[in-house]
């Protein structure tokens, strides 16, 4: 069994106006240091082993629907467990 | 005419959608559930707003899945006219059918109002009833409307005249060149975040959407023609 994170977030070229509300909101709370914030989409799936490479999969399931990589960028890091 | 008004689970202006043509356009429109995987008999298709699948993950990127969609995109291979409305936008963007990816709104609000949208391009075959540059009053209701391509794209865009509606005045949501509506390359899948089905009647407060309708039916007609 493979624990797999994935994580999505806008891409850089992308404004995300979220981030910049929180980050206009962690300013007026006088966290001046704060230069960005990127708000992004974190997915846990657990993936049974099969025949399939699953670094392939999970890369494919991100190109196809869990990122729009139009204006999403993704990365993901694959954890195999031991399942009692 | 027979339309298809497809329906998702949570799409919510399956309805509308249905009147504006089946009372105000008078043409025939039967709903489809989005299991169906045929569209065939159907002259157009039309994709109404809502929340389709509650917005998981990303507007419309469930409903890019759905069994019918891959017949919407077979139906506008084949040339018939697709028109996809707020939701139904978000649906083509992510089934590729037309470029570019939606946004939040820059706001960061739901925004449910009359807008001003011009008409950028009156040769399509959803434009051809209306004016060149004609400023007509459409309800935008969204908080994902905030279109966005790279600049290539756009730069395609405007060489093949596919920016068809733009805000007119002000531009509610912070898309990428007060872009409304776009169709794709042929010109035959039309999407666009303004209601064009809730602007048919001058008691619902503008019935300037009612000629997008007509104008489809005319384009239609011109290339069926009817043998006695």
């Amino acid at each position: 069994m493979y624990k797999v994170k994935v994580f999505i977030t806008l891409r850089e070229s992308v404004l995300d106006p979220q981030g910049t509300a929180v980050q206009q909101s962690l300013h007026s709370m006088t966290y001046n240091e704060v230069k960005d914030v990127r708000i992004g989409k974190y997915l846990e799936l657990a993936i049974e082993k099969s025949d399939r490479d699953v670094d392939q999969l999970v890369k494919e399931m991100c190109e196809r629907l869990l990122a729009n990589t139009v204006i999403e960028d993704y990365r993901y890091e694959i954890e195999e467990v031991i399942t009692q | 005419m027979k339309f298809a008004v497809i329906v998702f689970p949570g799409s919510n202006c399956d309805s509308d959608m249905y009147h504006a043509i089946k009372d105000e356009l008078g043409e025939e429109a039967e709903f489809v559930w989005h299991t169906e995987d045929s569209l065939d008999g159907y002259d157009g298709i039309l994709l109404p707003g809502g929340f389709s699948y509650g917005d998981y993950l990303r507007s419309g990127a469930i409903a890019r899945f759905s069994n019918v969609t891959s017949e919407v995109i077979k139906a506008a291979e084949a040339g018939k006219p697709v028109l996809g409305v707020c939701n139904g936008f978000q649906v083509l963007l992510e089934a590729g059918l037309l470029p570019g990816a939606m946004r939040r709104n820059k706001d960061l609000k739901f925004i449910c109002r009359p807008a001003n949208l011009k008409v950028e391009n009156n040769e399509t075959m959803f434009t051809n009833a209306y004016e060149q540059g004609e400023v007509i009053s459409v309800p935008i209701a969204h908080g994902e409307g905030n279109y966005y391509c790279d600049e290539k794209t756009l730069e395609e865009l405007k060489q093949n005249n596919q920016i068809v509606f733009s805000y007119h005045g002000e531009n509610p949501n912070g898309s990428l060149e007060d872009i409304a509506g776009i169709t794709n390359k042929s010109g035959n899948v039309l999407g666009m975040m303004p209601h064009p089905e809730r602007a048919v009647d001058s008691l619902l407060g503008s019935a300037d959407g009612l000629k997008l309708f007509q104008s489809i039916v005319k384009s239609w007609r011109g290339s069926h023609v009817v043998t006695a």
